[in-house]
């Protein structure tokens, strides 16, 4: 319990003098989870809305290997990353591995089946015949699409907040492709995990907790245009 | 409207397979412009498949849709037609956003100009009667309202052709009598062509000019309204003009050239010629059946009166009129008024005669 | 329609700050060389190479990519190429490395020593034993419970050797525990259980405050932990950075670093963490 206290209290002190390290931290944590999750929600809604929408065989296992998708081990993603990523695999000349970029990858391949999956089950949450409704105001494919999209925002903001949830919080892939290289590729995951290696636990619990409230305030955000949206 | 003018829309051929069922098997239908069709039928016999086709939003596995005599066949021409097409369902399905927002839908699909698009909404609004809602969030509104709002973004692209889907049967009845009234108000002025999904007889009577009957996926009996009303060509079409009750027999003899009718041991006499032996179905308003207490004399006063002794199944209010079901040996269904209720003294397990004329008896051969 | 305008803002803002954070960002700098340094965790832990590195970097202008993990993963980095450079301390596998020609050079840099820590109770009466091996034997016998790193790293390949020393076989016994963790975590485990467990002396000095275990053996020549540093053979894999890694190998047994490394951790602790041995001979230390 003391450890603890203390965490909050060292993680209270980082914040109010603006710890140069861990301001350097968590700024990466949001760009790199930012990023991921910026990608993941353009190719995880475009390609959920089209799994959605269209009919054809074998959708009902494509829905379900995404759905397994969304539960990806991070660590078993942060293994392919590096294998696919070293210098003699088979994406080596890019040489991105141990750099932000990697982390932003294996972020990304986490949260795609994420904001996939959500999107799927928002699109068929829909009423089934809102589809036919907007096909014959004489819409075109695009704008059904469009239409549909912003019909189901709300559970596709979900959707991307589920997704950057799972990645601001995800430290397996992340120590795998970035390698925890102090002020590189070192975020509060990473960190944490390293200083509760090195014995530091109130530090440790400090950036736990600097970590809690970064995602509790970017959800937050999100969630009050979500919750504003429904009173309406 | 008839004769080689060449129809608005016109089916050939078509049938629709879903899971490897014939949902819909129509080899032609054709409505020509300024109609308005009524489309009626049990559950599941096809009306909604067939009206999904004709607005083009259900793949057909054959047959051709055309439109102003040229077949819509490509994606490029359904686009054009959907374009000329309004549909509304039983349920509004609204946008999110305002009212207005829901009306300039269509309008902003199509590109429209700002001006213009304000300019149809007023003036759909207006016709609609719902001027007052036009900033209101639409996901808000009471049923009534929302399908008010549903038809105003229908016909705020001024369609050729509408297509509704049973759209008033989730409202009450005074919200549904207003819009039926007003629906039949814009058709008119707006010289739209519609068709329309209907299980209410009196939105039927209102609204459509002819009526097509459906069963098992197939137009069973097409015709003017007043036709299909007086002389129905189908049991259901029957029991959908208000003949509650419908009698299956056989024809077991002929008096003076009208048939007599085998109904579970009981004849029936008719006022129509019928080949001896063949099948019919019996239909009888129920406000044509009269009851009276004392015996039944059959043929007594009248050779062409039927009259039977009866039993009270039960009695329950419908609208004026209470509904009173009987068993004669085969059932029967009269309406009586507050006034006879009470001085036959009419309760369940009351012994009655029920009569009515052979004049009364709508004979289907089946 | 407006709060769909609201959730675009949102957006265009988010991605207008990442797109400038990615353009202000360390991802910048890449274009800079970089030597891939894959070394044990115990030498980051330390702090040490929160010092060394940042000298290193200004001087020659490479970047260095610390990868801490495990001897044992390191050295399986090297010998895939994926690595430029090693800091390792597990002398038997260095070798092996070395003679299966995966290596170029390697060279000694400092060294500290291993302790057998636990707590202050002692129930194998352990204390002030001269060998190490005698101490095991003690911990076996008694069946007191002992916490292994279990995770290949040197200090682990080390704990084998001195089992092996002592003629015990832990592994699979009831008393012998295997965390698979850190030196840190190890040693805070160690501390909750009330076990014993073999700890650089740098690590335990680091983490003495919080944990309460003591020292109950040390100074035996078996407890040496030795670290080299190993530069890669280019010829084998093309993409090894043989500049940066020999340039990183020379940097830390150069003499300004090795007084580094002599005076680390005086000033936190009390005494050295490491001590510099860049040219002697293995043989002669811990005489």
């Amino acid at each position: 319990m003391g450890i603890f206290l203390d965490g909050i209290w060292q993680a209270f002190y980082l914040l109010v003098t603006l710890d140069p390290e861990v301001l350097r931290i968590t700024l990466l944590s949001l760009q790199i989870s930012g990023s991921a999750t910026l990608i993941s929600m353009l190719l995880g809604i475009s390609s959920g809305a089209a799994v959605a929408l269209a009919e054809f065989p074998g959708k009902r296992v494509v829905i379900s290997l995404i759905n397994t998708g969304m539960g990806l081990p991070p660590v078993v993603v942060g293994l392919f990353v590096t294998m696919f990523l070293w210098r003699n695999g088979p994406f080596g000349f890019l040489e991105i591995l141990y750099t932000p970029v990697a982390m932003v990858i294996a972020q990304a391949v986490i949260a795609v089946p994420i904001v996939t999956g959500i999107t799927i089950a928002a699109m068929q949450n829909l009423p089934p015949n809102l589809r036919l409704q907007i096909l014959s105001l004489g819409a075109t494919r695009i704008q059904m699409v469009w239409i549909l999209m912003k019909e189901a925002r709300l559970p596709l903001l979900a959707a991307v907040m589920a997704g950057f949830g799972g990645v601001i919080s995800e430290v397996g892939a992340s120590i795998m492709v970035g390698g925890n290289i102090k002020g590189f590729t070192r975020v509060l995951t990473t960190a944490t995990v390293m200083e509760t290696g090195k014995g530091n636990f109130e530090l440790a619990i400090a950036l736990g907790i600097i970590l809690l409230l970064l995602a509790f305030l970017i959800t937050g955000v999100l969630t009050i245009i979500q919750q504003r949206e429904k009173r309406r | 409207m008839t004769g080689p003018v060449t129809p608005l829309i016109e089916l050939s051929g078509v049938t629709v397979h879903r899971g490897g069922v014939r949902v819909l098997d129509v080899s032609s239908l054709a409505v020509a412009a300024g109609e308005t069709l009524g489309l009626v039928g049990p559950n599941g016999s096809g009306k909604t498949s067939l009206l999904l086709t004709l607005a083009t939003l259900l793949g057909t596995t054959t047959g051709t849709i055309s439109f102003r005599g040229a077949p819509v066949a490509t994606r490029r021409d359904r686009l054009a037609y959907r374009r000329r097409c309004a549909f509304v369902f039983q349920e509004p399905l609204l946008f999110s956003g305002s009212v207005a927002d829901n009306v300039a839908s269509g309008l902003r699909m199509r590109g429209m100009g700002r001006a213009e698009i304000a300019r149809r909404v007023d003036e759909t609004l207006h016709r609609l009667r719902i001027d007052h809602l036009r900033g209101r969030a639409a996901q808000k509104l009471s049923g009534g309202e929302a399908q008010r709002t549903s038809l105003a973004r229908a016909f705020a692209t001024a369609p050729d052709l509408i297509f509704l889907d049973e759209p008033f049967s989730s409202l009450d009845a005074n919200a549904r009598e207003s819009l039926v009234a007003d629906l039949a108000g814009t058709l008119r002025e707006t010289g739209a062509t519609a068709v329309i999904i209907t299980h209410d007889a009196q939105e039927a009577l209102a609204l459509t000019d002819r009526i097509a009957v459906m069963e098992r996926g197939r137009i069973v009996a097409d015709g003017p309204a007043d036709d299909m009303f007086n002389n129905p060509v189908s049991e259901f079409m029957a029991s959908f003009a208000g003949m509650e009750t419908v009698l299956v027999g056989r024809v077991a003899s002929t008096r003076g050239g009208a048939a007599v009718v085998d109904v579970s041991g009981h004849a029936i006499e008719t006022a129509v010629a019928a080949e001896h032996g063949s099948a019919v179905a019996l239909c009888i308003r129920p406000e044509n059946v009269s009851l009276s207490v004392g015996p039944a004399r059959a043929g007594a006063r009248s050779s062409v009166r039927n009259s039977f002794p009866a039993r009270v199944v039960d009695v329950y209010r419908k609208g004026v009129f209470f509904k009173v079901r009987l068993d004669c040996g085969f059932p029967l269904v009269s309406h009586v008024t507050a006034d006879s209720l009470e001085r036959l003294r009419l309760a369940p397990g009351r012994q009655v005669a029920a009569s009515f004329k052979a004049t009364a008896v709508h004979v289907i051969r089946k | 329609m407006d709060c769909n305008r609201k959730i675009t803002a949102f957006l265009i803002v988010a991605m207008a700050l990442l797109a400038g954070s990615w353009g202000a960002s360390p991802a910048a700098a890449q274009k800079v060389k970089s030597v891939i340094l894959a070394t044990t965790t115990s030498t980051q832990d330390t702090g040490l190479l929160d010092v060394l590195i940042p000298i290193f970097e200004k001087k020659t202008g490479f970047m260095v990519k610390t990868i801490a993990v495990g001897s044992g993963q390191a050295m399986a980095m090297g010998r895939k190429g994926e690595a430029d450079v090693l800091l390792v301390h597990s002398p038997d596998d260095e070798k092996a490395f070395m003679k299966a020609g995966f290596g170029a050079r390697r060279r000694l840099v400092m060294h500290n020593d291993f302790i057998i820590v636990g707590p202050a109770a002692d129930p194998a009466k352990i204390k002030g034993t001269k060998k190490s091996a005698d101490a095991l034997k003690k911990i076996a016998k008694s069946e007191s419970l002992f916490v292994s790193r279990g995770d290949n790293s040197g200090t682990h390949a080390k704990e084998k050797n001195l089992w092996k020393a002592a003629a015990v076989k832990a592994e699979g016994q009831k008393w012998y525990q295997q965390t698979g963790l850190g030196m840190g975590q190890t040693l805070a485990v160690a501390a909750e259980k009330k076990g014993y467990t073999l700890a650089d002396r740098g690590t335990y000095l680091a983490l003495k405050k919080k944990l309460g275990l003591d020292i109950l053996v040390e100074g035996d020549a078996k407890l040496l932990n030795i670290y080299h540093v190993i530069e890669l053979i280019g010829k084998n894999f093309p993409k090894v950075n043989v500049a940066g890694g020999t340039a990183f190998a020379d940097f830390m047994v150069a003499k300004e670093t090795q007084k580094i490394i002599k005076t680390f951790g005086v000033e936190k602790f009390g005494s050295p963490l490491f001590f510099p041995d860049a040219g002697k001979r293995v043989e002669s230390l811990g005489k």
